[in-house]
């Protein structure tokens, strides 16, 4: 409890967050514990809707501190509908809407006392391709740190680089950080976002399908980060890449389509959620072990 | 017949690809199609340099003889001495009330209808059709509008048929161009620029004001002078407004007024009067090469801004 409220406590204090990226210890996979780990997102029986249509239903599960949570199945069950919950960017498809809950430590995202904008703070999010700012390379990571108040220079350097080095960048671009953030390749964006996401020090951060546009070379990077990160951020990340989840989450939820009954539009259905582990090799149910062993369409 | 060697089946093979791939026939439908496009950017280039040799050459010995006696003399009955300072005067007023009147209202609609407003509502697309609707009515209709609007109702402000009622006829006129053109530079922002600010925590306004519309710029930018350059150019709703063509030795935001395009339709139509040197129709002449100079200004600015916006955002 009091690590998550403390790094939340970060925002409110400003950005004095000197021992925030310490030197991370990385525990091994399932070194976690499961029990002591403070749930982060409590979702109960979410549905997301836009409109009559049901895009995604039954989100039931629990989310905890300090692991990565990979959501995987395939095209149009609804994980990145899902996973664009956890922090209310659904909020800007005016057709959208929930059912059920998201309780992020207890509170629900949903409430109408709750500002998005907050949430977005204390939540970031990576997108799919990597959609640096047209500005440097300095002024991609400083915005979301000049947004919340930061205006002093050497405050402002120093939230650069440490976030560039969060993201392992810094070696890289250390001397042309008044460069377009166009300027450097896919990889290199990617982890430029993922730069910019943690210069705001958030609790979380979401990632959807953040290596479906880059080489194998800039994912194996991007993952190693990951693993990396994992110590100071709780992860989900959405993922069309079976080896992927296996590689870097600690737990899996699978998520499949079932064609509605009163019409021929699929619904995204959470089948099962499980330790990456027994996911994958012992699945409680048919479905998750026809598509983790590929025998799924 | 005797087997071929593998050789000589390679030579055959070889023999048939290039016999098949060889240039055989000329492309006579694609050369007159080529011949076609060509005479019709030709046709294009000749009617403008028509055009402006016409004007130049009309004008040369009046601009030569004045200079820029012509520029900011007021309008009168003699040839050898007006000038065009009084429609300068309303054109330049014109400009401006075009500027600080339908650009902010305009991109701030276009802010509205693309970011805040519920696309699929019916009222929402009512309003938008509406607006392309608008930006198609004749600039005539428009002169009756500002006619009754702002020289009758609103005479107590705008001084009736004066330059600032001029203005606000203009601005009303360009205003559905500026909001359709606005609203089509920021539907080509991409999406993922707005998650991007979303992402790290920027509220709708935040994300609009340093991110969309810096990206929007340059398409807002070619928008907005494009409206400028057609409400320079307007003269039918200045007529019905009442510009004043005769006598105008005072310019006055209030008072009577004139523009350049009334100047060129009233000179046209004139005949010279006898012992002068000069015709009406040369001064008409010179005027439109005055404002074809306004014209070619604005735009020349509006390509340079727009270059570096584009540029800036291109991360160069």
């Amino acid at each position: 409890m009091s690590n998550v409220s403390d790094r939340i406590g970060f925002l409110e204090r400003g950005l004095d967050m000197s021992d925030a990226l310490k030197p991370a210890v990385h525990p091994t996979a399932g070194e976690t514990s499961e029990r002591t780990a403070e749930v982060v997102f409590d979702l109960q029986q979410l549905s997301v809707l836009y409109g009559d249509f049901r895009a995604v239903r039954d989100g039931t599960l629990q989310i905890r501190d300090q692991q990565i949570t990979a959501f995987i199945g395939p095209s149009g069950c609804g994980k990145t509908t899902m996973l664009r919950c956890f922090n209310r960017m659904n909020d800007f498809i005016p057709t959208a809407r929930v059912e059920g809950k998201v309780l992020y430590h207890g509170v629900d995202l949903y409430d109408p006392a709750v500002n998005s904008t907050e949430v977005r703070r204390r939540i970031g999010m990576v997108f799919q391709k990597p959609n640096p700012f047209p500005k440097s390379i300095y002024d991609n990571v400083a915005y979301g740190p000049r947004l919340l108040g930061v205006k002093k220079r050497s405050q402002l350097d120093e939230v650069v680089e440490r976030s560039l080095q969060g993201a392992a960048l810094w070696d890289e671009v250390k001397d042309r950080l008044k460069e377009s953030g166009l300027g450097l390749s896919g990889g290199q964006q990617q982890r430029l976002c993922i730069a910019r996401a943690i210069a705001v020090e958030p609790d979380v951060i979401l990632m959807d399908e953040p290596c479906s546009a880059l080489d194998p070379i800039a994912t194996g990077r991007i993952e190693e980060l990951m693993a990396e990160m994992k110590t100071d951020y709780t992860i989900v990340i959405v993922t069309h890449n079976m080896q992927q989840a296996a590689r870097v989450s600690d737990r899996t939820a699978f998520f499949t389509t079932e064609i509605n009954p009163d019409s021929d539009r699929r619904t995204g259905i959470l089948v099962e959620y499980d330790r990456t582990d027994k996911i994958f090799s012992n699945p409680a149910d048919q479905r998750t072990e026809d598509y983790v062993t590929g025998r799924f369409g | 017949m005797a087997l071929m060697t593998p050789s000589r089946a390679g030579e055959a093979a070889a023999e048939t690809v290039r016999a098949g791939i060889t240039k055989k026939d000329r492309d006579v439908a694609g050369i007159a199609m080529l011949i076609g496009l060509l005479l019709a950017m030709i046709l294009t280039l000749l009617a403008l340099f028509a055009l402006l040799a016409q004007v130049v050459s009309e004008s040369a010995s009046l601009l030569s003889a004045r200079g820029l006696d012509f520029v900011t003399s007021p309008i009168g009955s003699d040839p050898d001495k007006i000038g065009i300072w009084s429609g300068l005067f309303g054109t330049i007023v014109i400009g401006v009330m075009v500027l600080v009147v339908a650009i902010p209202m305009g991109v701030a609609a276009a802010i509205y209808l693309e970011e805040y407003a519920h696309h699929e509502s019916r009222l929402n697309r009512m309003i938008m059709v509406n607006i392309r609707n608008l930006a198609g009515v004749p600039a005539v209709i428009y002169g009756v509008l500002g006619f009754i609007i702002f020289t009758q109702w609103l005479s107590p402000i705008t001084g009736g048929k004066s330059a600032i009622a001029a203005g606000l006829t203009m601005a009303v006129l360009v205003l559905p161009i500026v909001v359709i053109t606005s609203m089509e530079a920021i539907r080509a922002v991409p999406s993922g620029l707005r998650d991007a600010g979303y992402g790290v925590g920027a509220s709708r306004w935040e994300t609009i004001r340093d991110h969309v519309l810096p990206y929007a710029a340059p398409g807002i930018l070619t928008g907005t002078v494009l409206s400028i350059a057609r409400a320079l150019g307007e003269a039918a709703p200045l007529i019905i407004i009442g510009a004043v063509t005769g006598l105008l030795p005072e310019t006055s935001l209030t008072g009577f007024f004139s523009a350049v395009p009334i100047l060129i339709f009233q000179w046209t139509g004139r005949s010279q009067p006898p012992n002068s040197e000069f015709a009406f129709t040369e001064s008409a002449a010179a005027a439109g090469l005055v404002l074809l100079i306004i014209v070619f200004f604005f735009n020349a600015a509006a390509i340079y801004l727009r270059n570096r916006f584009e540029r800036k955002r291109s991360g160069q």
